[in-house]
């Protein structure tokens, strides 16, 4: 799957799906299981459906009537993290955890 | 129109002082395999480059993390985490499977849309910046762990 278009087709894999999504998107819209199944599902058809290599199929699902996130993305703030080089937890207890060599769940 | 990510991504490292970025580009016909089986009889496999970790284990960095995690498929949603440089983390944080949909799959399985899971998914970082890194030590990681759980086909998740 994919919500970058123009990267997919230079990367040209023998089969995607494209969801034109704002990054951190790819497979839906959060706590949306209904529309989540259905992206997943006309996506996962790609298997069978497509039978040309290279094809990339176009998902009809679209993010807000306006699109208006495509206008930041395309020309915005860059809003990436630095390239920290040392684990980034999602919490602290995440890193502790994982100092402790604790498993999931515990 | 859909985003051109690009050339925005080009002008992003230019302005971080990184040389002209080369970005991959295969314009042969890539290879084909028809899928074996029908989708309802395979067993698939799921790889995410979102920055998905399990609380316990370690969790990814940001320069160029060549590293995997390993994900039992029927692991707790809610011990899911997401780490990640270029994205905004606010709703994978909320809802994990906007970026790595195990209990969408899993409900598909539950259909029998799917025929099942492999019994563990993997998870990586995005934007690692060098290719021939992602070519040599990652991808020839990936495919030997999924082809030794003999999958059918296998569910590609960038961010």
């Amino acid at each position: 799957m994919s919500s970058a278009l123009d990267i997919t087709r230079a990367v040209n894999p023998p089969r995607a799906a494209f969801l034109d999504y704002p990054l951190g998107h790819t497979t839906g819209k959060p706590h949306e299981p209904a529309l989540q199944r259905e992206i997943l599902w006309q996506a996962l058809e790609a298997f069978t459906s497509l039978t040309i290599p290279g094809t990339v199929k176009m998902l009809p699902f679209i993010w807000s009537e306006d699109q208006a996130w495509q206008a930041t993305a395309q020309r915005g703030p860059d809003d990436r993290r630095p390239r920290y080089d040392t684990p980034q937890y999602q919490t602290e207890e995440d890193r502790q955890r994982a100092a402790a060599g604790m498993p999931c769940s515990a | 129109m859909p985003v051109d990510y690009i050339p925005r991504i080009q002008e992003k490292y230019a302005q971080e002082g990184y040389p002209a970025y080369q970005w991959v580009v295969n314009p042969d016909p890539p290879p084909w395999q028809p899928l074996r089986r029908p989708l309802a009889e395979c067993r698939l496999g799921l790889v995410a480059s979102g920055g998905i970790y399990v609380t316990g284990q370690v969790a990814f960095h940001y320069k160029d993390d060549t590293s995997f995690r390993v994900i039992p498929t029927d692991v707790k949603t809610t011990d899911l985490r997401a780490t990640h440089f270029a994205y905004d983390l606010t709703d994978a944080r909320q809802d994990p499977n906007v970026v790595f949909p195990i209990d969408t799959l899993r409900g598909l399985v539950s259909e029998g849309v799917i025929g099942a899971l492999a019994a563990h998914a993997y998870t990586c970082m995005g934007g690692i910046y060098s290719a021939r890194r992602v070519r040599e030590e990652l991808a020839p990681q990936l495919t030997e762990r999924l082809l030794a759980e003999r999958v059918d086909a296998v569910l590609f998740v960038p961010v």
